[in-house]
């Protein structure tokens, strides 16, 4: 337990489908400025282009007409780590893979955010036991934002996950956020 | 007809009258280019809204719909989000260049809507060579795009440019072609003595057939000229990520982003101008109720309304035509559009010469 605990916010226990407030673990202090950057970051999340197996045929499908991400403003895929705001690990990260997802991470421009999207990004899934070439969750390699459950999860599961990074954009405070990068330990 | 030519002057006259002669101009110009960046920003804001909306129905999606009435606030966020984001400067770049090429093509697109009329008097600079000054600085945004593949020094960013380069190049010539077409017909190179000359019927309806095929000549190749969709191969996402603004973030990529949007403005505002009559009300022969009717809708109105009817046309071929492969893009410039413009300009010269034009 003590080990996980320094490990940092994202280790810490918590209920299912609360919100970890980000910034610290505060929100006491949401000015009016606050709340129209982050009205802004939220409502305009424009993903990478990064896919890695069946995840994306889902993320896909959440694009696509019936479930419709655009609604959000989050239709605008960026091919370019440059432009992104929000990298949705959709799939297997296999240990070839992990040191390439970490530099797409690092080229992405502050503010950045992770969802980890199936079983294999959260830990490693179906590859969780007998399997010398998976990391055992994407978290290992980048911090991530909010988890998403499911082998693979439905659209409307990748749906609730983005809300849910909306709710948590929304309780930042441009006071004490800091990169979750910094201070993260890479895992792999 | 609403004239805005009295009120430019008693502002003119007003400012002439408080101060002396070098501040008075130099507040015009403040004055103009206000208005003129304005403008440039809400294009921007409302086009990128339109865009994605547009976009959404042809695929049978909604489209952003949760921030504001029906997502209006979208792009909003969106400005927001990007004016925060951290500017990302590549370690290895070449720093002067790489920060200077956003603003070339800005500048590039800012002066090309200078020269648009809006409506009669609403023009900021109404130069007797306007076309061929158009024509001029509108492919000065291609520096600008050389110059961000080539500073931040990376193979996308540089392959992005280089296509960029040739397609602009290649379709310069039919844009040209197509416009030197009418201008053979109206016999000027004048932005608002073209739409004079359209007072008894646009020339679409007047110019007979040459008109017509130099619509649809000057419309392709003036998307594929400002690079939009199916020409918007420096972009083509599967095999160059983003193209010349690959290494470009925040505030600098928003820059390209805009201005790829007030060019495609600007190319409608053009064809409207020269073609669709401009500020122009619509009129039936002799019909004088329907057109007493028509005389009723102010010209501002008429010209935006065109402008929306053009710039809908350009967003109905991107969501529709898949997009080019290099060689079939320059195959389609060479071997159809330029033949096909060089012959249009031969007969339209033979139909002036026998004077049969309207």
């Amino acid at each position: 337990m003590g080990i996980i605990e320094e490990q940092g916010p994202a280790f810490q226990q918590h209920e299912l489908g609360t919100v970890v407030s980000a910034g610290n673990g505060g929100n006491i202090l949401v000015t009016s400025l606050d709340r129209v950057v982050n009205w802004g970051r939220a409502n305009s999340l424009w993903p990478l282009v990064f896919g890695t197996s069946c995840c994306a045929i889902e993320m896909m499908s959440t694009g696509a007409a019936r479930h419709d991400w655009s609604r959000f403003g989050t239709e605008v895929a960026r091919a370019t780590p440059r432009q992104a705001d929000l990298i949705v690990i959709a799939g297997t990260i296999v240990n070839k893979m992990g040191p390439v997802l970490k530099r797409l991470y690092d080229q992405m421009a502050d503010p950045k955010y992770v969802i980890a999207m199936g079983a294999c990004a959260i830990s490693g899934g179906p590859f969780y036991y007998n399997s010398y070439s998976v990391i055992k969750g994407a978290d290992h390699v980048i911090p991530v934002d909010v988890y998403v459950p499911g082998c693979p999860p439905r659209p409307e599961a990748l749906l609730y996950g983005l809300m849910k990074l909306q709710e948590k954009i929304k309780s930042e405070s441009m006071l004490t956020r800091k990169s979750p990068a910094e201070g993260f330990e890479e895992g792999f | 007809m609403y004239d805005f030519t009295t009120l430019v002057q008693s502002i003119g006259n007003f400012l002439h009258g408080q101060f002396s002669p070098g501040v008075a101009t130099a507040l015009e110009w403040t004055l103009v280019i206000l208005v003129y960046l304005a403008l440039y920003a809400i294009l921007g804001l409302v086009l990128v809204y339109v865009e994605r909306r547009v976009c959404a129905f042809f695929q049978l999606r909604l489209g952003p719909n949760r921030v504001g009435w029906a997502g209006t606030a979208q792009t909003v966020a969106d400005a927001l989000k990007l004016l925060l984001k951290e500017p990302v400067t590549v370690n290895k770049a070449d720093k002067l260049l790489y920060n200077l090429a956003p603003f070339i093509i800005t500048l590039a697109a800012l002066t090309v809507i200078s020269l648009v009329p809006f409506a009669k008097g609403l023009q900021a600079f109404d130069i007797n060579i306007g076309l061929l000054f158009i024509v001029a600085v509108s492919s000065l945004g291609v520096v600008g795009i050389l110059l961000a593949g080539w500073s931040s020094n990376n193979k996308y960013a540089l392959i992005g440019a280089m296509r960029s380069g040739a397609q602009i190049v290649s379709y310069e010539l039919s844009v040209g072609l197509s416009l030197l077409t009418m201008v053979l017909l109206t016999g000027t190179l004048q932005l608002s003595t073209i739409i004079e000359t359209q007072a008894n019927g646009w020339w679409i309806f007047k110019g007979h057939v040459p008109a017509i095929i130099a619509f649809f000549l000057y419309l392709t190749a003036s998307i594929a000229e400002i690079n939009r969709g199916p020409f918007d191969l420096p972009e083509a996402e599967s095999e160059l990520t983003a193209g010349f603004h690959t290494e470009y973030s925040g505030l600098k990529f928003a820059f390209f982003f805009l201005a790829e949007f007030v060019n495609m403005f600007t190319v409608a505002a053009i064809a409207t101008t020269v073609f669709l009559g401009g500020w122009m009300p619509f009129h039936l022969g002799d019909w004088a109720g329907f057109n007493a009717v028509m005389d009723f809708v102010p010209p501002i109105l008429w010209f935006f309304l065109k402008v929306s009817a053009v710039i809908f046309l350009m967003m109905w071929f991107k969501w529709t035509f898949p997009r080019l492969r290099i060689d079939q893009l320059l195959k389609l410039e060479w071997k159809y559009l330029m033949p096909l413009n060089l012959m249009n300009l031969v007969f339209t010269a033979i139909l002036v010469y026998l004077g049969w034009h309207g």
